[in-house]
């Protein structure tokens, strides 16, 4: 019975063990200062926008670090089905909000703000090599991508290209940027040829297509950016001509269809919390910092006066 | 019965030949058998060598305090200065509340069912059934029922005290069908004894009963808790977050746990993320390992042979 005894006092020790590890830890180191605040900023949605708000977050920490800041990934839907349940106070989005969803909004008594902190760009290149193609269509980049496509030289992409195999390069399943070119070239999220050289590593991407003469991949504008002197870029031609990728095509939007904008919701019942609306104003002052840790396309002046603008707007409102 | 002689007339007769263990493994059929046994272990256990390998060396360079000394980093560039402290803290506090609301509850059940329940009555019967039902429902399941019963109508929100509740539910006919195989594997003379001394049903059952179950108890329910740690599915429908930077710091607070990070971690596409995770991962096994390293202890310890 002794046995026993001591037995259920093990159980118990481990039990309390735990309990104390956990207690121990959560302590947080309380902040000084009048103007240090606290509470709570619930930000959720989409994965691609998410780089965005961690960066925000991680920064906002070193000047409040009172404030909780949570960042969770349900995609763009799920974001906003919160968002309008009044369960997060800051939505991340990778499209405009449906209108579905502005229904639902509107039915919880939800007010908000659409605010564009980033810009989206993808970016086709070949090799330097490559003197035939200087323009592809979305229908070619389709035929060329498509799953199960048996296009492998250049001269089924277009009769008047040369007699060049085709080698393929690209990110691997798991990125974002996989999601997207695969979503508006093939027509649905995910879907794409496997048998291609696949490296989540941009730079594998751009070692292979640099030094491969009928090579062809595609990544972040930034990426190309930072390897303009190895690649060339091709145009895209989604329906109205060949457009070139730039930095002004990208924050335009036309270089469509593989540039768009990236989005964060504020609700105006969030924004009355005083640490959500320091946190927005945080993540506006320092955008530029954020997109640049996030590696997308930076606002241009206007679209931040446009971004401080709606954000005044929903203050005033609230 | 006859099944006496059948056995020495199918079993071949150890004194009939000189050497019987040599004869034995001559059987084509036995050493095929044999063979196919070892293999079956062979590949389960090269699956899990495998897995083993791959997270060692991929996380092999994370290995260190900063896994639990540090919190996630939303910049790439620090990532390396990063670890996985809510997550674990999170994963920490879940736990624990899992065990304290689901151990009563399905101790207690599993009591009742046992020792008082008259399983003759027909709702007796259907309350074991559906307890047997419950066991094999998909995680995913609970994870919805919590969004929409714990988490929105009861107004829980998404808090660690939500999560508690809804993998206790998961985990609950674990430690019941664990709890009523260890009270019935207690002998029946003990309890005839007892009460044959003149104690009441109630000090045979605390007395005596429940002491001697003790081994098979906490067997089961850290097994149950070691299940309940791993999962994943129902937290991500419950609002688990994949990016957090705080301790939990009560019942209604945010959270997200290891299975959650290691997720997220993998689906990224940097490579110094891989191996954040394949640190987060040696982490959880060994927390899991610990865990039914107490229970293999317990039973082995507390084991009673009658």
């Amino acid at each position: 019975m002794n046995r026993n005894v001591l037995s259920r006092r093990v159980l118990a020790g481990t039990a309390l063990a735990a309990l104390a590890l956990t207690g121990c830890s959560s302590n947080n180191e309380s902040a000084d200062g009048g103007d240090q605040l606290s509470g709570e900023v619930k930000v959720n949605g989409s994965s691609t926008v998410a780089p965005l708000s961690e960066a925000a977050a991680t920064f906002y920490r070193e000047v409040q670090n009172g404030v909780n800041v949570s960042v969770g990934t349900s995609g763009t839907g799920g974001g906003f089905e919160r968002f309008c349940k009044g369960e997060t106070d800051i939505s991340d989005a990778s499209r405009p909000i449906k209108e579905s969803e502005i229904e639902a909004c509107e039915a919880a008594g939800i007010q908000f703000k659409e605010l564009v902190v980033a810009n989206d760009a993808l970016t086709v290149v070949v090799s330097k090599d490559n003197d035939w193609a200087d323009c592809l269509t979305v229908d070619q980049l389709k035929a060329i991508w498509e799953p199960n496509s048996k296009v492998a030289n250049w001269n089924q992409v277009d009769p008047s290209f040369p007699d060049e195999p085709l080698k393929l390069f690209g990110p691997g399943t798991d990125s974002g940027t996989f999601d997207y070119f695969t979503d508006e070239i093939n027509g649905e999220e995910g879907a794409s040829r496997t048998d291609y050289t696949a490296s989540e590593n941009d730079n594998v991407v751009v070692q292979g297509v640099a030094g491969t003469k009928g090579g062809l991949g595609y990544f972040g504008f930034t990426y190309f950016e930072e390897n303009a002197d190895k690649l060339k870029a091709l145009k895209v031609d989604g329906g109205s001509g060949c457009v070139e990728p730039s930095l002004k095509t990208a924050q335009e939007n036309t270089y469509q269809p593989l540039s768009r904008p990236l989005f964060i919701y504020v609700s105006d019942t969030a924004v009355k919390k005083e640490q959500v609306a320091d946190f927005v104003n945080f993540y506006i002052e320092e955008i530029d910092d954020i997109v640049l840790e996030a590696k997308y396309v930076p606002l241009t002046e206007e679209q931040k006066s446009t971004l401080q603008a709606e954000f005044d707007a929903l203050k005033a409102a609230a | 019965m006859s099944t006496p002689t059948i056995t020495t007339e199918t079993r071949p007769d150890p004194s009939a030949s000189g050497n019987a263990l040599t004869q034995r493994r001559s059987r084509p059929g036995e050493v095929a058998f044999r063979l196919a046994m070892q293999a079956c272990l062979l590949i389960a256990f090269g699956v899990l060598a495998a897995l083993l390998t791959w997270v060692l060396v991929k996380g092999w360079n994370r290995l260190d305090s900063r896994l639990w000394t540090e919190m996630p980093t939303g910049l790439v560039s620090r990532l390396d200065t990063a670890g996985v402290q809510s997550a674990l803290v999170g994963t920490l506090w879940i736990i624990s509340l899992v065990a304290l609301i689901c151990l009563p509850i399905g101790i207690l059940s599993a009591i009742y069912l046992e020792e008082y329940a008259d399983n003759t009555r027909w709702y007796n019967r259907l309350l074991e059934l559906n307890i047997q039902n419950l066991a094999g429902v998909p995680s995913i399941i609970f994870g919805i029922l919590g969004l929409g019963i714990i988490a929105r109508a009861l107004g829980l929100g998404f808090t660690v005290i939500t999560a508690a509740i809804v993998l206790s539910l998961l985990v609950l006919p674990v430690v019941i069908i664990a709890t009523r195989e260890a009270i019935r594997a207690v002998p029946q003379s003990i309890r005839h004894a007892s009460y044959a001394l003149g104690a009441t049903k109630w000090q045979t059952v605390s007395r005596q009963v429940l002491p001697s179950a003790v081994p098979g108890i906490a067997t089961g329910s850290i097994l149950a808790l070691s299940r309940a740690i791993g999962e994943a599915a129902p937290l991500i429908v419950l609002g688990a977050v994949t990016f957090i930077t705080f301790n939990p710091d009560g019942l209604d607070s945010g959270y997200t746990a290891l299975p959650i990070q290691i997720y997220t971690f993998i689906t990224r596409s940097q490579s110094e993320y891989t191996e954040l995770a394949a640190g987060a991962i040696v982490l959880l096994l060994a927390i899991v390992l610990a865990m039914n390293s107490i229970a293999i202890f317990v039973r082995n310890r507390f084991e009673k042979r009658w």
